[in-house]
């Protein structure tokens, strides 16, 4: 059922037309040996009905337990209008707005969007978005090599906070072009910076903070923002839009603010849908705004003097640039731009903070709850936001299997991406959970524990 | 009917203290974070009710062309139809709600249709291997290229850096060899818009990587000679991309493995039907052939039987130590992935080739009428695969009317505009394909259009430089946009 709308009729004028025998004599460039016959890899087709009851099934399969894991995606309440709207057809089956005249929907929409984020970040420029946030770390680190003249090593430093997949994607995606990314010291109390043994080497190009921190944790950023800036360094910043309406924003770190921030857009209403599409934010200061990668909307008027908007800064881009491109990236992604544009206009600062805060005051009571069971500590001392590293006395992974036959997602074991700390378990507790669900999570956790502990005895 | 009615920016629309109650938690206690840490201004986001919000975000959606309201026969961009059910099902709570990171047994569901894509996308494709991870064709590309990159680095062939490319190419083509580190050397079209063989050969050696090329090629015309372009690639130790931008022209009649090539992107946004949503997200799952399976980007879906029943997982680090590793927070684009799944089961195995033979049929039934109308083809003597060119030349030196003019002039004929000025090497062109899903009727309206605007030049003297007049707004100041620099609210 391939959404082909012609009839025998059509097909015969059509062909008629052409002056070709049959649809076959349309393809009679491609050399004969070289042809497949049937396509087994595929399976017949089926009616949407059909389908439609498969997937439900398989959706049915994975469930909807209570999620208590971040690590990088959160779950937010989405409200109805942010997907009804978004997924309008004059918005979902549009093209890339290169006709700015009939894409002016899309386009004030990223123009709003370049103001919302901008606004939140207290940056001067935002682009139209990138793929996720930690492609958008990979590009935010070619892109301060390409600012930052001065230095020639190519070396980018990371304060412990940054994610270890944020780093590998980084890697992959620009250790072809000589960059390389070397770790700072971690004090093993808080889990932050150790300022006592900071040492840039030689000439580096940036330095990356991300905050909170992957473990949860919360850096002194003005202090390390300053220091960077006095190695030749610029900053870059890895923020949670959400948490922006609590935390100091990354135009406001240290004496003069970061030179570029970027981050996981997921938090602003984009469903967590096992990982994408997600988008990735990123804004710099007005200096850098020739070397951002991706698209910019701008304001200008018609011939009529009326104002509308158009894509802007195009020489930057590979359609015209091709191989001296700022980098390969030809789309944005759009739709999810869209919702995020939509919810951080139906929440507002106010309720941004609100939701903010809500999941402060959730992870805050979990926490609690959890240190109150023998056998859990925190893995670093100090202030959280919505996250938080615990330490426990037995390997995570078999507590994570039966708080799971319960339902509860535990959280993220952090044994193969932190080794180094043992038995911990990364938690995370967003305003969608009430405190009955958090109290249950709690008791379901005393239960394995216990009788875990039992068993060993 | 597009909404021509101007709509002032959200911001503009903004009271203090005005919100949509609704959507926030009530007020929490006092935050318990040291004040060090804790923002102290107040961002200018918009203060709105939640029927100001869905009004206006409704009213832009109305300024906007797409499928669902135009016909766009916009080509190298495969504007087809994307059915309801890929969007409805993708979006059902255990896939919508499903975190990334969670566990194998909450994810059996979702993990079987990667598993089943990954399946599905090496049989249309002929390739050994897929990953699903590339998160847009560009990324894709990367992926292509940095394994092309891999492979000739894990053979101590360290110094094969560089990648051919034609001149008809996607300038993401040579964007993504400059992004992985390699030097891009550009290989004529001959007349006919084949690869000039000669040009090939003389730029073959010890220190080619490989060479990316679209088949059927940009010019909308299939590589005829594809076979000896690749025993000619592989003899001088390189290997052979396949830029899958044109998969839906020969989707069930011929595979990019059985070409010859080592590896591919496939634009599940375009063959596949997943949605441009305005500019994204995309799709670009990788394939590839043998030679290059240890390097794939990760994670992957794998199978395995256990007490008599498929269980599916991830395939990361530990399986694939070669692996140029991971392009994404987590899996990509995979909501995406699940409307592509959905919209291959529906279509089919006999549906699959259908999809071509209609793309093919539409567009070869298009570019005889526009040339029975008069309009200059770029390639006469070949048939058009699923695209076609026509070129302005003519047209832009006698009446002064240029590829430009007719894209915008379309525009008010309520058409979306082709792919114009691209790709670079025909001069004031026009690149059309129409997909497989729209009708005849359709197309003749097309046409109809088409002739209108050229008699409208040829005979009365119109001019369209200053067209579009029926859409929101007329031309757009590109130039004053760039010079004065206006990409952000500020209130005033």
């Amino acid at each position: 059922m391939p959404f082909i709308p012609h009839t025998k009729k059509d097909t015969d004028e059509m062909l008629a037309a052409i002056g070709a025998a049959d649809i076959e004599a349309l393809f009679d460039e491609i050399p004969a040996k070289l042809r497949i016959g049937s396509l087994d890899g595929v399976p017949e087709a089926l009616s949407e009905m059909q389908i439609s009851r498969l997937m439900h099934k398989r959706a049915a399969e994975d469930g909807t337990p209570q999620c208590y894991i971040g690590a990088g995606a959160y779950e937010h309440h989405i409200p109805a209008a942010v997907w009804d709207i978004a997924t309008r057809g004059e918005f979902y089956s549009a093209y890339t707005p290169y006709q700015a005249e009939a894409s002016q929907g899309t386009l004030q929409c990223i123009y709003e969007y370049q103001s919302m984020i901008t606004a939140l970040t207290v940056l001067d420029v935002s682009n139209a978005s990138l793929y996720d946030g930690a492609s958008g770390l990979a590009e935010a680190a070619l892109m301060a090599v390409r600012s930052n003249r001065k230095a020639r090593s190519g070396r980018i430093l990371l304060a412990p906070g940054v994610s270890p997949v944020y780093q590998k994607v980084a890697t992959a995606i620009a250790s072809n072009q000589g960059i390389t990314f070397a770790s700072l010291p971690a004090d093993p109390v808080t889990g932050t910076t150790d300022f006592e043994r900071l040492d840039a080497g030689d000439d580096p190009v940036a330095v990356v903070i991300q905050q909170p921190g992957f473990l949860g944790t919360l850096e002194d950023v003005d202090r390390i923002t300053d220091w960077a800036h006095e190695q030749g360094a610029l900053v870059i910043a890895v923020v949670n839009p959400v948490s922006l309406a609590l935390l100091k924003a990354p135009g406001h770190w240290g004496r003069n603010g970061v030179d570029i921030a970027c981050g996981e857009g997921q938090p602003l209403g984009v469903p967590l849908s096992s990982g994408g599409p997600y988008f990735g934010f990123m804004t710099c200061r007005q200096q850098h705004v020739r070397q951002i990668p991706g698209r910019i909307v701008g304001r200008t008027t018609d011939l009529d003097g009326e104002s509308g908007f158009v894509l802007t800064l195009q020489a930057r881009e590979q359609h015209i640039r091709r191989s001296k491109a700022t980098s390969n990236i030809c789309t944005n992604q759009g739709l999810m731009v869209t919702a995020a544009t939509i919810y951080m206009s139906l929440l507002g600062f106010d309720g941004l903070a609100r939701v903010a805060a809500e999941a402060h005051r959730n992870t805050t009571r979990l926490v609690s709850g959890l240190l109150g069971i023998k056998g859990i500590s925190r893995c670093f001392e100090g202030p959280f936001f919505h996250e938080v590293a615990l330490q426990l006395e037995q390997p995570v992974a078999p507590v994570l299997e039966r708080l799971a036959d319960l339902d509860i997602l535990g959280g993220l074991d952090l044994k193969t991406s932190h080794p180094d700390l043992g038995h911990a378990l990364l938690v995370c507790a967003t305003e969608t959970k009430t405190d009955e669900d958090i109290d249950a999570y709690v008791s379901a956790m005393r239960n394995v524990l216990t009788t875990s502990a039992r068993k060993s005895a | 009917m597009i909404n021509k009615i101007a709509e002032k920016l959200i911001f503009e629309k903004s009271r203090s203290g005005r919100r949509a109650f609704a959507q926030a938690p009530m007020a929490s206690a006092e935050v318990g974070i040291p004040a060090m840490y804790l923002r102290k201004d107040r961002p200018n986001l918009p203060e709105a009710s939640e029927l100001q919000t869905v009004r206006h975000f409704t009213r832009l959606s109305q300024k906007n062309f797409s499928i669902d309201t135009q016909f766009y026969p916009l080509g190298s961009c495969t504007m087809k139809y994307n059915p309801r059910a890929c969007n409805a099902l993708a979006l059902l709570p255990g896939f919508a709600g499903r975190h990334p990171l969670g566990p194998e047994s909450h994810g059996q569901g979702f993990l079987r249709c990667m598993y089943e894509l990954q399946e599905m996308l090496k049989g249309v494709t002929g390739m050994k291997g897929v990953s699903l991870t590339p998160m847009a064709g560009a990324q894709g590309e990367l992926a292509g290229v940095a394994m092309i990159r891999a492979y000739h680095e894990a053979r101590g062939d360290h110094q094969r850096k560089e990648i051919l490319v034609p001149d008809a190419a996607h300038g993401t083509n040579p964007a993504t060899a400059t992004m992985c580190g390699c030097v891009v050397r550009e290989i004529p079209t001959d007349k006919d818009g084949d690869v000039d063989i000669d040009a090939l050969k003389a730029a073959l050696g010890p220190k080619t990587a490989g060479i990316m090329l679209t088949n059927p090629s940009t010019l909308g015309v299939f590589e005829r000679r594809i076979a000896e372009v690749a025993t000619l690639v592989h003899e001088a130790g390189g290997l052979l991309y396949y830029d899958g931008a044109n998969l839906n022209a020969i989707l069930g009649k011929v595979r990019p493995g059985d070409m010859g090539f080592d590896v591919i992107h496939m634009n599940l946004h375009k063959t596949f039907s997943t949605p441009h949503g305005g500019g994204g997200p995309g799709s670009g799952a990788v394939g590839v052939g043998n030679r290059l399976l240890p390097f794939l980007p990760i994670p992957l879906v794998g199978a395995a039987e256990k007490d008599g029943k498929t269980v599916f997982r991830w395939l990361a680090e530990n399986e694939l130590p070669q692996s140029i590793g991971r392009l994404s927070g987590f899996m990509g684009n995979a909501g995406v992935l699940l409307r592509a799944y959905v919209y291959m089961r529906m279509v089919g195995r006999d549906g699959m080739e259908r999809i071509a033979e209609y793309a093919t049929l539409n567009a070869n039934y298009l570019m005889v009428r526009l040339a029975d109308a008069g309009f200059e083809l770029a390639f006469p003597g070949r048939r058009a695969s699923h695209e076609f060119i026509i070129t302005m030349r003519k047209e832009a030196r006698t009446y002064d009317l240029t590829a430009m003019d007719v894209a915008k002039a379309l525009l008010d004929w309520n058409y979306h505009a082709p792919t114009t000025y691209f790709p670079l090497l025909v001069p004031e062109c026009l690149l059309i394909e129409p997909t497989e899903t729209e009708s005849k009727e359709t197309l003749d309206g097309f046409v109809d259009a088409m002739i209108a605007i050229l008699t409208d030049a040829r005979e009365n003297g119109v001019s369209f430089k200053e067209a579009p007049y029926n859409m929101p707004v007329r031309r757009l100041d590109d130039v004053k946009a760039a010079r004065q620099l206006d990409i952000r609210f500020e209130p005033g």
